[in-house]
C-alpha cells in the first residue's frame, strides 16, 4: 500500500517545533531507510521525544514536513498510525489490567483477528520471558518486566516502523542485551526501527546509523565507525606539567589532526596509528622538560564522538572511565 | 475499525467487574438511598398527605413509589457524570497515548465509554427496581406481564439516552481537565443544579417561575417523567398533586433527551479532536 517501499521509510524535512518560547526541535531534516535501525543519540531535553511524538502523530506538526511509511503525518495521520508501533519513554500501562489483557487490548485496537492475537500474545510472552506472568496485573510486575511488556506490546502488530523512546531505560545489563537481540531479530524480519537513547553503547552496538542531536538540532549523522573515524584512528589523552606548551609543540606533528584542551589535560586526535607515535611523543615532551603525569591511548568511542561534537559529556560514566583509570593506575 | 468502540467498551467493563468494591458500592449505594431516605421521607410525607382528599378516579401512590423513579434517575446522573473519569486517568497515567496513537478513530473512544457507562446504568437501574419492589415501591402495579416488559424497555430507553448524554459530557470534561480533583469539583458543581431543579425528589409545581423553567429544560426532569410514565402510569396522584402524562409529553421528553445527548456528543467530539497527549 505504502508509496515508495524500497527507499526511505521516514522522511523529515525542516522540522521545527516549539513549546512556547522553547524551541524543542530546530530545523531538523533526516531520512531513515527501509530496514534500518536508526538512532537519535542525545542528552536530556535534546528534543528526541518531541520528534518521536510528531512522527507518531501525538503532537500536531507545526512546521516542516514529515512522512512515515510513505504517509504525511499531518495529512494522513490515520494511515501513519496503522503502520507504526511505539514504545513510549514513560510507562503507559493500565496498572489494573493483566499482562495478557494489555496485549489483547493492543491487538484489538489494531483490529488484529482473534486467532492471530492469541498466537502473537503467547509468542511475545515467550520472547520477553513473561510466560508465567500472563495473568498478573501489571502493577505487580517489576520495573524491568513492565518495560519488557511494553516492548512486547510495541511488537504485537508487526509494524512497518517501530518507534522506541529510550527502550532499555531502567533495565539490567542482561535484559538490555537480550532486548537488543530481539530488536535485531525483528529488524531482520523487516521492521524498521527508530530509537532514541542516551546510552552510547546502545546507539553504537544496535544501530546502522546514528544522529547525534543536541538543543533540537542534528549535529552529525553517520554509521558508528564513520563517526568514530572522523575523530581519527586513535586518541591520546595526556596530562602533563605544562599542557599549554605541550599542545603548542604537538600541533606541529603531522599525524596529529586536532588537539582539544580538557580541564586537566589534552586530547589528541591522530590520523595514523597511535602505538608508534606515543613513545616518540613522550620522548619529545620529556626532552623539552615537560613531565607527563598521565597518558592513555585508545580507539575513539561513541563517547568521544559525542563529546567532540556537542562539547559536553553525556552522563554515561561507564566502562570508558574505568579503563582509563586503570591505565592511569598502571602507569604509576 | 467499524467496531473499534467495542475494544474501549470491553476494557471499561473489564475494569468495572474487576474492582469488586467499586462494583459492589455502585450497586448498594442507590439501594441504600432508597432504603433510608425513601423510607424515612415516605413516612413523613405520607403522614402529612394522609389528610389530603384523594382525587376520585385517580390512583394515589405513596412517596416511596414517587421517589423510586427519582432515585433511579439520580443514580444514573451520578454514575454517568463520573463515567468519563477513566479517560482522565488514562490521560494522566499514559494509557491514552497508546490509544490515541493507534488506528482507532477517536470518535470510537467516546462511543465505547458511552456504551459501557450506559451498561452500568442499566445494571444499576435494574438493581434499584428489584430492590425497590422488595421494599414496597409500587412500580408496575396491576400491569400485565407484557405491559411490564414494555414499561421496563421504555424505562431503559430513557435511562440509556439520558446516560449517554451525561457520559459524553463527562468524557468531554475528562479529556479537557488536568487533575482528578479538578474534575471531581466540576462534576460536584454540575450535579447540584441538575439535581435541585428537577422533579426527582419533590414536585416542581410549586417552584417559582425561573426554577420552574429550569426544571423544564433539565434532562433529569425528562428522565424522571419518562420513568414515572412507564413505571406508575399516565395519571396518578402523589403528595396531593395529580400527574397526567400524555404520550405527547413523553415523546417531547424523549426527544429532549435525544437532543441533549446529540449536543453532548458533538461537544465531546470537538474536545477529542483537540486533545494532544505528550
Ligand atoms: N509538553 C511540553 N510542554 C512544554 N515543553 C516541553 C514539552 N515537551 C517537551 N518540552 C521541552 O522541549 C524540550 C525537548 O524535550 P524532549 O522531551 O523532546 O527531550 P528529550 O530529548 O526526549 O529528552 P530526554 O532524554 O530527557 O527524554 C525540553 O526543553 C522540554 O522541556
Ligand atoms: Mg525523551
Amino acid at each position: 500500500m505504502a508509496v515508495d517501499i524500497s527507499g526511505d521509510i521516514i522522511e523529515v524535512e525542516n522540522l521545527e517545533h516549539s513549546f512556547g518560547d522553547v524551541k524543542a526541535v530546530d530545523n531538523i531534516s533526516f531520512t531513515v531507510r527501509k530496514g534500518e535501525i536508526f538512532s537519535f543519540l542525545g542528552p536530556n531535553g535534546a528534543g528526541k521525544s518531541t520528534v518521536i511524538n510528531i512522527l507518531t502523530t501525538l503532537l500536531r506538526l507545526q512546521k516542516g514536513t514529515a512522512k512515515v511509511a510513505g504517509y504525511d503525518v499531518d495529512k494522513e495521520p490515520e494511515k501513519v498510525r496503522e503502520s507504526i508501533g511505539i514504545v513510549f519513554q514513560e510507562l503507559t500501562l493500565d496498572r489494573d489490567m493483566t499482562v495478557r489483557e494489555t496485549l489483547e487490548y493492543h491487538g484489538r485496537l489494531y483490529s488484529m483477528p482473534k486467532e492471530e492475537r492469541r498466537r502473537r500474545t503467547e509468542e511475545l510472552l515467550r520472547l520477553v520471558q513473561l510466560e508465567g506472568k500472563g495473568d498478573t496485573r501489571t502493577k505487580y510486575l517489576s520495573g524491568g518486566m513492565k518495560r519488557r511488556l511494553e516492548i512486547a506490546r510495541g511488537l504485537m502488530t508487526r509494524p512497518k516502523v517501530l518507534f522506541m523512546d529510550e527502550p532499555t531505560i531502567g533495565l539490567d545489563p542482561q535484559t538490555r542485551i537480550r532486548i537488543w537481540e530481539y530488536l535485531r531479530e525483528i529488524n531482520r524480519e523487516g521492521t524498521t526501527i527508530f530509537l532514541t537513547t542516551h546510552y552510547m553503547d546502545e546507539a553504537d552496538q544496535l544501530s546502522d546509523r546514528i544522529s547525534i542531536i543536541d538543543h533540537g538540532k542534528i549535529i552529525i549523522t553517520g554509521r558508528s565507525w564513520e563517526l568514530k573515524n572522523k575523530l581519527g584512528q586513535d586518541l591520546i589523552y595526556l596530562e602533563s606539567s605544562d599542557n599549554r606548551a605541550a599542545a603548542e609543540m604537538l600541533r606541529e606533528l603531522g599525524s596529529v589532526k586536532e588537539i582539544t584542551e580538557k580541564p586537566k589535560g589534552l586530547v589528541l586526535m591522530l590520523s595514523g596509528d597511535g602505538t608508534h607515535l606515543l613513545p616518540k611523543l613522550m620522548e619529545m615532551l620529556t626532552e623539552r622538560g615537560i613531565v607527563i603525569t598521565t597518558v592513555n591511548l585508545k580507539k575513539p568511542s561513541m563517547d568521544d564522538v559525542f563529546v567532540h561534537y556537542t562539547g559536553r559529556e553525556l552522563r554515561d560514566e561507564g566502562a570508558e572511565k574505568m579503563s582509563s583509570a586503570i591505565i592511569r593506575a598502571g602507569k604509576r | 475499525m467499524k467496531t473499534g468502540f467495542l475494544t474501549i467498551y470491553w476494557r471499561d467493563m473489564l475494569r468495572f467487574v474487576r474492582f469488586r468494591t467499586l462494583l459492589f458500592t455502585s450497586l448498594v449505594q442507590p439501594a441504600l438511598w432508597l432504603a433510608f431516605f425513601g423510607v424515612a421521607m415516605s413516612n413523613n410525607f405520607d403522614r402529612l398527605t394522609a389528610t389530603l382528599p384523594t382525587i376520585p378516579g385517580v390512583p394515589t401512590v405513596g412517596y416511596l413509589t414517587f421517589i423510586g423513579a427519582g432515585v433511579i434517575a439520580m443514580t444514573t446522573l451520578f454514575t454517568s457524570l463520573f463515567g468519563g473519569t477513566v479517560l482522565l486517568f488514562d490521560k494522566n497515567w499514559g494509557l491514552m497515548r497508546e490509544t490515541l496513537s493507534s488506528p482507532l478513530p477517536r470518535i470510537h473512544i467516546i462511543i465505547g465509554i458511552g456504551l459501557s457507562g450506559m451498561t452500568k446504568s442499566f445494571i444499576q437501574a435494574t438493581v434499584i427496581m428489584l430492590f425497590g419492589l422488595l421494599i414496597g415501591v409500587r412500580f408496575f402495579d396491576g400491569y400485565t406481564l407484557s405491559r411490564t416488559l414494555i414499561s421496563v424497555l421504555g424505562i431503559m430507553l430513557f435511562v440509556g439516552v439520558f446516560s449517554l448524554g451525561f457520559l459524553f459530557l463527562s468524557g468531554a470534561i475528562a479529556i479537557s481537565m488536568e487533575s482528578p480533583e479538578g474534575m471531581q469539583a466540576v462534576i460536584t458543581l454540575l450535579t447540584m443544579p441538575f439535581f435541585f431543579t428537577s422533579n426527582a425528589l419533590y414536585p416542581v409545581e410549586s417552584f417559582p417561575p425561573l426554577l420552574r423553567f429550569l426544571s423544564t429544560i433539565n434532562p433529569l426532569t425528562h428522565l424522571v417523567s419518562g420513568i414515572r410514565y412507564f413505571a406508575i402510569g399516565n395519571n396518578f396522584s402523589a403528595i396531593g398533586i395529580q400527574y397526567v402524562y400524555t404520550p405527547n409529553d413523553i415523546l417531547v421528553s424523549f426527544l429532549s433527551l435525544l437532543t441533549f445527548a446529540a449536543i453532548m456528543f458533538l461537544i465531546a467530539r470537538w474536545r477529542f479532536s483537540k486533545v494532544s497527549v505528550t
